[in-house]
């Protein structure tokens, strides 16, 4: 324990001096440095306009968030129960999955207008379909015999999701949450640089029109460090629940 | 084509269809989408243009450079990595929320570090693309199997021997995985990359079709970025099948 923490030590301290030499290299009109960049995220936090930003963000990222694991859920586990809807769907998914969601975007704005809910759905279909796909695949792996046990204590369809399905594969379903949490993290902050006057993505397309390189690293060094905590949280369940499987 | 195939075309076409019926209904209004037999009307006259074709070409290009780079660079840097565990167990978080932060925000420095031109797009899609094919070179080459280890001690393979006809094989099908991946990454941050930030290529030319309200160029282009990507992943996903389906006749 101790030794990782002190690796993680180590990391820090390799990426601080990475970021001083770039900013030595490149200069403050480039990247602005790692003591400017920490000084400024105190200066701006106590800017009122700052936590409107912060707000907003984080408003539109839950809401996306809610979206994308419900609904993949609710698409998962129907396609990985359902083997002929889910062999027809799955190569669709992958193709989804791996289109360049940004050149959607102006359908979105078209569709749901300027403003909030644009960003949502946009954040919602980046993180929607990595969260069906893993569950698909979880429930595809459930033991049979587990199956037929629902079966025969004859467990309606709700009861069969809720105390076999979802318990079964909820190791998988954790790990596709956390591939689902990034990316939808990224589809929001991606919808706010583009076509929006609030939130973080617009402070940052703002701040590249203005090169003011302080706020674009601060922004970048926040974004950074609450998706790494958010994700340690949801690794380490994701862990205690493949290993609490294990031994079962 | 086995039954799956054909229910899904028809699932695809039906969609299409479907799409189609509405907007020449008028339920969705012309001005928010045009029917998709437009799309591929608008996407032929605008692959006739001279100038269209040179942001396509350009597009293709930077994907295609960013996508040879980043699944080289990735394999050997997932190969260096897999050296150092300790090193490994420490950079885990940095692979985990890489796909968090949008690293288009990090263009200006691209800009003064690479210059203005091609390059720093690239970049973006190589800064996108490698960690994929990274974590898919340590994920296969973890599922060596010990036994498959010992056997090349018994025969007494020398290192590199080893590693083409031993562990390059049996990591064969995650690299493939991590291609597969590294190919979707490359299109989504050159192209997104264009979008925001560059002056030229695909994905400037469906931002500014979309600003200028051009809904038939803006749909043409969007049609031709879904067809090209798609094609591209299903040659990658047939190629896949073809391989599974080699390995296990054996």
């Amino acid at each position: 324990m101790i030794r990782r923490a002190f690796d993680l030590l180590l990391l820090l301290a390799g990426l601080w001096l990475i970021w001083l030499a770039l900013n030595s290299v490149a200069g403050d009109d480039a990247i602005a440095g790692p003591g400017d960049t920490l000084r400024h995220i105190v200066a701006m936090a106590e800017r009122p306009g700052f936590m409107r930003h912060v707000n907003e963000t984080i408003s539109a990222f839950v809401q996306a968030l809610g979206i994308a694991f419900l609904g993949g859920l609710a698409i998962g586990l129907w396609l990985g129960a359902h083997r002929l809807s889910g062999e027809v769907a799955e190569p669709i998914l992958v193709a989804i999955y791996s289109l360049p969601k940004v050149t959607l975007y102006p359908l979105v704005l078209l569709i749901f207008g300027l403003g909030m809910p644009a960003k949502v759905a946009f954040g919602a279909i980046h993180g929607i379909i990595p969260v069906a796909i893993f569950a698909m695949n979880a429930v595809r792996n459930i033991n049979p015999t587990l199956l037929r046990t629902a079966r025969v204590l004859r467990l309606d369809l709700k009861q069969t999701v809720t105390t076999v399905l979802v318990p079964a594969a909820l190791p998988e379903i954790v790990s596709g949450l956390r591939v689902g949490f990034s990316l939808t993290l990224l589809g929001v902050l991606i919808g706010e640089m583009f076509a929006s006057k609030r939130g973080l993505g617009f402070l940052v397309v703002n701040s590249i029109g203005l090169n003011d390189t302080k706020t674009i690293m601060a922004v970048a060094s926040m974004l950074f460090v609450f998706a790494a905590v958010a994700n340690a949280l949801l690794l380490a369940l994701d862990r205690h629940l493949h290993h609490r499987r294990e031994l079962n | 084509m086995s039954r799956v195939a054909w229910l899904r075309l028809a699932v695809i076409l039906g969609l299409i269809g479907l799409l189609e019926a509405l907007c020449r209904l008028g339920v969705i209004n012309r001005f928010t989408m045009i029917p998709p037999s437009d799309m591929a009307e608008a996407l032929i006259k605008l692959l006739q243009q001279a100038k269209m074709r040179a942001h396509i070409g350009e597009t293709l290009r930077n994907v295609a450079i960013a996508f040879v780079l980043s699944v080289s660079g990735g394999f050997v840097a997932g190969v260096v990595i897999r050296a150092f565990p300790r090193f490994r167990l420490a950079l885990d978080p940095l692979l985990a929320t890489w796909y968090a932060v949008p690293f288009f925000m990090f263009y200006p420095l691209l800009i003064v570090i690479f210059g203005l031109g091609d390059l720093p797009v690239i970049m973006v899609g190589v800064a996108f693309a490698a960690v994929a094919m990274i974590i898919a070179t340590l994920n296969g080459l973890d599922r060596i199997p010990p036994v498959l280890r010992k056997v090349a001690r018994l025969h007494r393979l020398s290192a590199p021997r080893r590693a083409l006809l031993i562990d390059l094989p049996c990591a064969a099908p995650y690299l493939l995985t991590g291609v597969k991946l590294g190919l979707a990454y490359s299109f989504i941050g050159v192209i997104a990359s264009e979008f925001i930030m560059s002056g030229s290529g695909l994905g400037h030319e469906i931002a500014f079709a979309y600003n200028n309200f051009d809904n038939r160029t803006m749909y043409g282009l969007m049609l031709f970025v879904i067809v090209v990507v798609t094609a591209a992943n299903m040659a990658l996903h047939v190629y896949e099948q073809r391989q599974i389906r080699k390995r296990s006749r054996g």
